[in-house]
């Protein structure tokens, strides 16, 4: 790969705000390397490119850093014009998109503290989230009244909005199944699970799906690590 | 009657940052009050049922909630006066630092809401931050947009206004002349812009509105 135009992400395969920016770089058919980042011990390249707040992702661009996986994915929508647009023309409908998909993160957050906690803290969080996946729900159905647009193999009619969903939200049925509950489901979420089911058969995001079992492992991990520091 | 309503509250920062886009750019708007703390209007929770917050833009009868979402509609409707450069790269750049300030805001508000030593840790806390804005944020800049202001500034511009009056408030100096210099000037440069200057709140009702919102997180604190 020349180094005009070269591409690398640092990321960290369980991390969903990574997701996000690889999903973007594939769904638009940039190449790119990817540096695998273990944040208990972060390589002294990460350190340097994103000193502020040492974190992934970041995405390398002819020799210049750029972090937030929003403010990147905007980067890579106005940098590459091959692929869906990312976000829409009109500017009311990309406010709709960046407003959702920043509301995300508190469901994703939300979604967290569900893995996190116990008993009745549990049942607090299990209420909090369900009210902002409840939310999120009508913000769709505002957005696509006549439902989830179909993808096709060139990814029409991917934006930005859907890569969020389907980085924090679409390793729902692994949750399940570790939690016992069912948050987001085709009964009570209709719209983000059509979502979902929309962008995973594409080539594009199938290839770089990690597999139900592993997921499963990883939340399980972190669900005792979280429990077993609380209790500390 | 403008086409353009903006939904606010005067004591509000991130209402400025919205007010202070559409006066840069010469878009006329009309402002409705709203009383957040004790009486939304069904029009506010109509217009942001998520959060129930100011402020929220109406364009055309169409609403448009988070400031941060509100200045990039701003921008893109009305480019005139830009507020973002044109490079995708210094684009990247200005919305890492609002996104800074959105993530931490809670450290740099933390000794608003404190007292004692909770203050104390708190203050420091909140001046790491300022640190890193000062020097790595505005570095040897004009403005954090360069030359001219744009949307960072307008993310920031809660220091140039609320911050004395919230540390006069707490008793606490958190930014002065000699500790953040660059922070400093900037502070000086960003108020004596017209279209800042003039829809600021004035200070002595916002003493006593600030005054009064410490008096309950200092209570909710203790409970």
């Amino acid at each position: 790969m020349a180094e005009q135009n070269k591409v690398i992400l640092y990321g960290t395969w369980t991390r969903p705000y990574v997701k996000r920016v690889e999903l973007a770089l594939k769904v638009k058919g940039i190449p790119y390397e990817y540096v695998e980042e273990d944040l208990r011990n972060k390589s002294p390249m990460l350190l340097k490119l994103n000193p502020i707040h040492k974190k992934v992702p970041v995405l390398v661009h002819n020799g210049k850093a750029i972090t937030e996986s929003l403010v990147i994915i905007e980067y890579i929508d106005e940098t590459w014009k091959t692929g869906p647009r990312l976000l829409p023309q009109d500017p009311y409908k990309r406010s709709q998109i960046r407003f959702w998909a920043s509301y995300i993160q508190q469901v994703f957050e939300a979604l967290v503290m569900v893995l996190k906690t116990i008993g009745e803290a549990q049942e607090k969080a299990i209420k909090e989230v369900s009210e902002k996946v409840k939310l999120l729900e009508a913000g769709l159905k505002g957005l696509f009244p006549d439902g989830i647009p179909s993808v096709d193999e060139y990814s029409k009619n991917v934006t930005l909005l859907d890569l969020v969903i389907l980085a924090n939200l679409g390793g729902y049925e692994a949750q399940e199944e570790v939690l016992g509950v069912k948050i987001i489901d085709s009964e009570k979420t209709p719209l983000i699970v059509s979502c979902i089911t929309a962008l995973i058969d594409l080539p594009a995001v199938k290839e770089s799906r990690m597999p139900h079992e592993k997921v499963v492992a990883f939340l399980k991990f972190f669900r005792e690590n979280a429990l077993n520091s609380a209790a500390a | 009657m403008s086409q353009v309503t903006v939904l606010g509250a005067w004591p509000s920062p991130y209402v400025y940052r919205v007010i202070w886009a559409l006066k840069l750019k010469g878009v006329d708007y009309d402002y409705v009050e709203e009383d957040v703390l004790h009486n939304k209007s069904d029009r506010l929770l109509k217009y942001n049922p998520v959060h129930k917050k100011v402020p929220v833009l109406v364009h055309a009868g169409k609403p448009i909630a988070e400031s941060a979402v509100i200045l990039e509609y701003i921008e893109e409707t009305w480019p005139q006066n830009p507020l973002l450069p044109k490079d995708p790269h210094q684009r990247a750049l200005a919305r890492f630092w609002i996104k800074f300030g959105e993530d931490k805001s809670a450290a740099l508000f933390g000794f608003f809401m404190t007292e004692g030593e909770q203050q104390e840790k708190a203050t420091k806390e909140g001046q790491e931050q300022l640190r890193i804005l000062e020097e790595q944020g505005l570095g040897e800049k004009k403005f954090f947009g360069g030359d001219e202001i744009g949307m960072a500034d307008l993310e920031f511009g809660w220091l140039a206004w609320w911050l004395d009056v919230m540390s006069e408030i707490a008793g606490v100096k958190v930014i002065d002349a000699e500790s953040f210099p660059r922070l400093h000037a900037w502070i000086q440069r960003f108020k004596d812009i017209p279209a800042i200057k003039e829809p600021l709140p004035d200070r002595s009702a916002m003493l006593t509105y600030f005054k009064g919102r410490r008096a309950t997180f200092l209570a909710l604190a203790k409970s």
